[in-house]
This record gives structure tokens, C-alpha cells and sequence, in this order.
């Protein structure tokens, strides 16, 4: 039974981060239509940006978090501005186009900088474990799950509070009318994808402890973040984390649970949730069904 | 009475297409002017082309000034448009959709503002949580009315209100729309197909025809000419 908590637990420490970068997902492919297939690299980028601090320029860690954070966000704008504003008016397949060729420039440009090597990164939790009644508890794993709760908490209230977040959702839902009531749209766009970069940077800095530091950390985890918003609806805030703590804690028990399920079929099994929903309710768990007028 | 709204050779085209032919519309400060005529003659294209929605040439001034740039820079400078066939965030609460009403405006007054759109349109208050895709064609007619007046518009361009709509609604948008031009001394210009309901509450209109003005008018001139009301109001 002890082991049984502890799987749920790891489970959502490690849902919470697919959760946190569905929820980018969520949020670009509302603003501009598009999956970001760079989210993944993206956030493995802002990771290099925590290492670096950490290591070469004597930053403590929520020192260097926060700079991380800041550093993020203005590139999300930046690659908004710079890449993707120019082919948004196009076909959306553009769009996706371009967002792998920036999946790949990432990728090259991180192991040109800081070469493929792996490297480990400090936990600032601690690799303590607590003892809850007999449970052994990471504290990594806590501190996983209370920070991917208070991003998604802030950022809740500031879509539902804030005049900037209403603005930002106007935009997504139905730019031309945003323009109408006096909203900025272009510049709400690119406020969502530095959103969408804080929180991918977010999801890499806890994943970095556990899985090691390398330009390709994040490819797995970007189809776990896949499969989350899948699950969940892909326009669906709410879902992206409900999806995401679903596939954590589920992969988490089929690895433990079912003997056949290895580590290496983990990544199999996410797919195949891509493919079931897909095919059985492609709206997800909290999407609305898409009623196309002909 | 000076003009608040002056357009002067206005002309506006889409792609190949020239909607608009060059046409002159005054709307005095505090008046309400319809702008008729038939399907295709280029009356939401006036007002697109005033909100900048649309790609044009020619003069506009509002209260004497150019007015350049998109829509977002005509909300700015106190344009609110209510477009053809609900001016609504469907996705949206009814709550939601009167903030974003007021997004051009700086003060804290807003939540107040909300109290007063439910004097209007009593049926807000209990349905402020409400999506405003679920809401019935007149409510949402009502709601992009009262969302555009969050505003607090110097100027309020109103697109076919009676569209799709029961008549009885019709009526009730038009008693709102006198009733806040007299008390508040709104101006409004709107564009309808409703020829009769409109001169009913505009003072004075313009009749379009291919992109140009054919006739213009004080209302009662207009609907006391045997002539203009049959081949160009069609009643």
C-alpha cells in the first residue's frame, strides 16, 4: 500500500509537469490554431538558461528561476515576433511548419552552445524523502506538484481577473471582434506565447532534476505534454492539466503494476492514448465537440 | 450643430471590388442618422470603413480630427461598433463580454457601468455568468448594444440591429437607442434594411445606392416622398 502512494504521488509530480507544458500547448493552440512542436525545445532552452546561471554565474537557484522565468518570456514574444507573426496570416500548416524548423534550430543551437553532454542539475528541493505515515515521500516530488499548482492557480486568475488575460482570451476566441472593442490582438499573441514559454521553462526546470540536462530532455516529455492535452481537450485549459495529472499517475501504475509495461513501453502507451482518444472522443475529457457549419 | 462624424469622399474596395464610390455623410453631435438602402449598395461598408476594418481612402474626421489606423485605434478614439449579426464573444460570459466593452477606458468606474447596462437590459444582472452563445438572437443583439456602450462611445455605429430578430425586439433596441440619444445625448449612426424603423428613429438619413448616395435627408422628408420611398425604401 505504501508503494501504491508513492507511485500516485510521483505520478502527479511528474503529471504536473506534462500538465504545465499541455497547458503551453493549450495556450498557443489557442492564440494561433497550431500545435507548437517546438514547446519541447523551448523549454529545454529556458533549462540550459538555469544551468548556465547556476553554474557559471554563481546564481542561487530562485535567483536564477526567476531570471529563467523573465528570460523566457521575453523570448517567447521574441519568436513570436520574429518567426511566427510573419506566416500567421497563411495556412495554419505554415504555421506548423515553422514550428519545427524551430524544434530543430533550438535543438542545434542548444548542442552548439553547451554541446550534447549531460548534466546534472541541482534539485532546489532537496533529494530528501518525508516520511508520511509510513510512506516514504519525495520532497522533490512535493515541491514538483505545489509549484505546477501555483503556475496554474496565477495563471488562472490571471485569465479570469485581469483585464490583460480577458483581453488575451478575446483575442484568441475572436480576434476580429477584439480589434473592435479596442484590444491590441498581435500583441495579445505574442503575450501568449511568452506565457506559453514561461510555463514550458516551468515543466523543464522540475523535469532537469530527474531526467538529466541534455538538448533532448524534452522530446519525450513533449509527447507525454501531447498526449495530456489530447486527453484533456486541446482547447481546454482545465483539461491540459487534468490530462496531465491522468497520464502521470496512470503511466505511473501501469509501469509499477503491470509486469509487461517497462519503462521503454511508457512512451508506446502515451501514444496509444493520443490514438484512443483521437479516434473515440476527439473534443477530449473537457473539449467541446467541434460542430463545423457547411 | 457641429459635425461629430464627417466623412468626405470616402471610397473603399475589397480586393478588386470598389464598395464604396466616394461617398459624404455628416452626423451632427448628439443626432442619430440612418444610412438605407439595398443589399449590396455599401452600408456595413460605410461603417467598416469608419472603424477601419475595412481598406479605404477619402477624409474622416471625428469631432474635427483625422481618424487613421484599424479598429482598435477607432475604439480608442471613442468609435464603438456594433458589427452585422451579434457583436459578441460567444465563448464568453455576458460579464466578460461588458468588460471587455470597456477596455479602452482607464478609470475604475466600470463595475458601476455594469449596474447601468442592467438598467437597460434588466434580464443581465441575473445572468451575468452566463455564456453569451447561449443566449437567445435578442439577447445577444441586446448584449453587443450594451457592450458597445460600456465604451462610453462618443460615437455608437449600429450594423442591421433588427436582423434575424422578432419585431418586438426590434422595437425594444430602437426605444433604447432614442432613449439614449435623448438622455445622453448619443450619437448614433446606423445602418439598417428596416427602412420604415429606421426613420422612425434617426433624424436624418442617407439613402445608398451602388457605393454613392443617392438621397439624403431629414427622416421626414424622406418618408414623405412618394418617389424616393418607392424605388429606393421599398414601402
Amino acid at each position: 500500500m505504501a508503494d501504491f502512494f508513492q507511485q500516485i504521488v510521483s505520478g502527479l509530480a511528474s503529471g504536473g509537469i506534462y500538465g504545465a507544458l499541455a497547458l503551453a500547448l493549450v495556450l498557443i493552440h489557442r492564440a494561433t490554431g497550431v500545435i507548437n512542436f517546438a514547446q519541447g525545445e523551448m523549454a529545454m532552452f529556458s533549462t540550459y538558461i538555469l544551468w548556465t546561471l547556476t553554474t557559471n554565474h554563481d546564481f542561487s537557484y530562485w535567483p536564477a528561476f526567476a531570471v529563467t522565468l523573465l528570460v523566457s518570456f521575453l523570448g517567447g514574444i521574441g519568436i513570436h515576433q520574429a518567426v511566427i507573426r510573419p506566416v500567421e496570416r497563411g495556412s495554419q500548416i505554415r504555421v506548423v511548419i515553422v514550428t519545427i524548423g524551430l524544434l530543430l534550430v533550438l535543438n542545434g543551437l542548444a548542442t552548439w552552445i553547451w554541446t550534447g553532454e549531460v548534466r546534472a542539475v541541482e534539485s532546489p528541493f532537496g533529494r530528501r524523502t518525508l516520511d508520511v505515515g509510513g510512506v516514504a515521500i519525495s520532497v522533490q516530488d512535493i515541491g514538483t506538484i505545489v509549484v505546477c499548482l501555483v503556475t496554474v492557480a496565477v495563471l488562472w486568475a490571471f485569465f479570469q481577473f485581469t483585464k490583460v488575460g480577458l483581453a488575451l482570451r478575446a483575442a484568441a476566441v475572436n480576434p476580429a471582434e477584439a480589434r473592435l472593442v479596442g484590444v491590441r490582438v498581435p500583441w495579445m499573441l505574442g503575450l501568449g506565447w511568452g506565457l506559453a514559454a514561461v510555463l514550458g521553462a516551468i515543466a523543464g526546470m522540475l523535469t532537469a532534476p530527474t531526467n538529466f540536462l541534455d538538448p533532448n530532455m524534452m522530446q519525450s516529455v513533449l509527447i507525454y505534454a501531447f498526449a495530456a492535452a489530447v486527453l484533456g481537450g486541446i482547447d481546454s485549459p482545465v483539461g491540459a492539466v487534468v490530462g496531465g495529472l491522468i497520464l502521470g499517475v496512470g503511466l505511473n501504475l501501469l509501469g509499477t503494476y503491470v509486469d509487461f509495461v517497462s519503462a521503454e513501453l511508457q512512451l508506446p502507451a502515451a501514444l496509444l492514448v493520443i490514438l484512443v482518444v483521437l479516434l473515440v472522443r476527439p473534443a477530449g475529457l473537457f473539449g467541446k465537440p467541434q460542430v463545423k457549419k457547411v | 450643430m457641429s459635425a461629430l462624424l464627417e466623412l468626405r469622399g470616402l471610397e473603399a474596395r475589397y480586393g478588386p471590388v470598389q464598395a464604396l464610390r466616394g461617398i459624404s455623410i455628416e452626423v451632427p453631435e448628439g443626432s442619430v442618422v440612418a444610412v438605407l438602402g439595398a443589399n449590396g449598395a455599401g452600408k456595413t461598408t460605410t461603417l467598416r470603413a469608419v472603424s477601419g476594418t475595412v481598406r479605404r481612402s477619402g477624409e474622416i474626421l471625428l469631432g474635427g480630427k483625422p481618424l487613421r489606423g484599424g479598429p482598435e485605434a477607432a475604439a480608442k478614439a471613442g468609435i464603438a461598433h456594433v458589427p452585422e449579426g451579434r457583436g459578441t464573444f460567444t465563448d464568453l460570459s455576458v460579464v466578460e463580454n461588458l468588460r471587455l466593452g470597456a477596455y479602452t477606458r482607464r478609470d475604475r468606474s466600470v463595475k458601476a457601468d455594469v449596474e447601468r447596462m442592467a438598467e437597460y437590459f434588466p434580464w443581465i444582472r441575473d445572468r451575468g455568468d452566463q455564456r453569451a452563445g447561449t443566449l437567445s438572437g435578442g439577447e445577444q443583439q441586446m448584449l453587443a448594444l450594451a457592450r458597445a456602450l460600456m465604451s462610453r462611445p462618443r460615437l455608437l455605429m449600429l450594423d442591421e440591429p433588427s436582423l434575424g430578430l422578432a419585431p418586438l425586439i426590434v422595437r425594444e433596441i430602437f426605444r433604447i437607442v432614442r432613449e439614449l440619444n435623448e438622455k445622453e445625448g448619443l450619437a448614433v449612426l446606423v445602418v439598417e434594411q428596416d427602412a420604415r424603423i429606421a426613420l422612425n428613429a434617426a433624424a436624418t438619413a442617407y439613402v445608398l445606392e451602388v457605393g454613392r448616395v443617392a438621397v439624403s435627408g431629414s427622416s421626414a422628408e424622406l418618408r414623405d416622398d412618394e418617389a424616393v420611398r418607392r424605388s429606393y425604401l421599398g414601402y
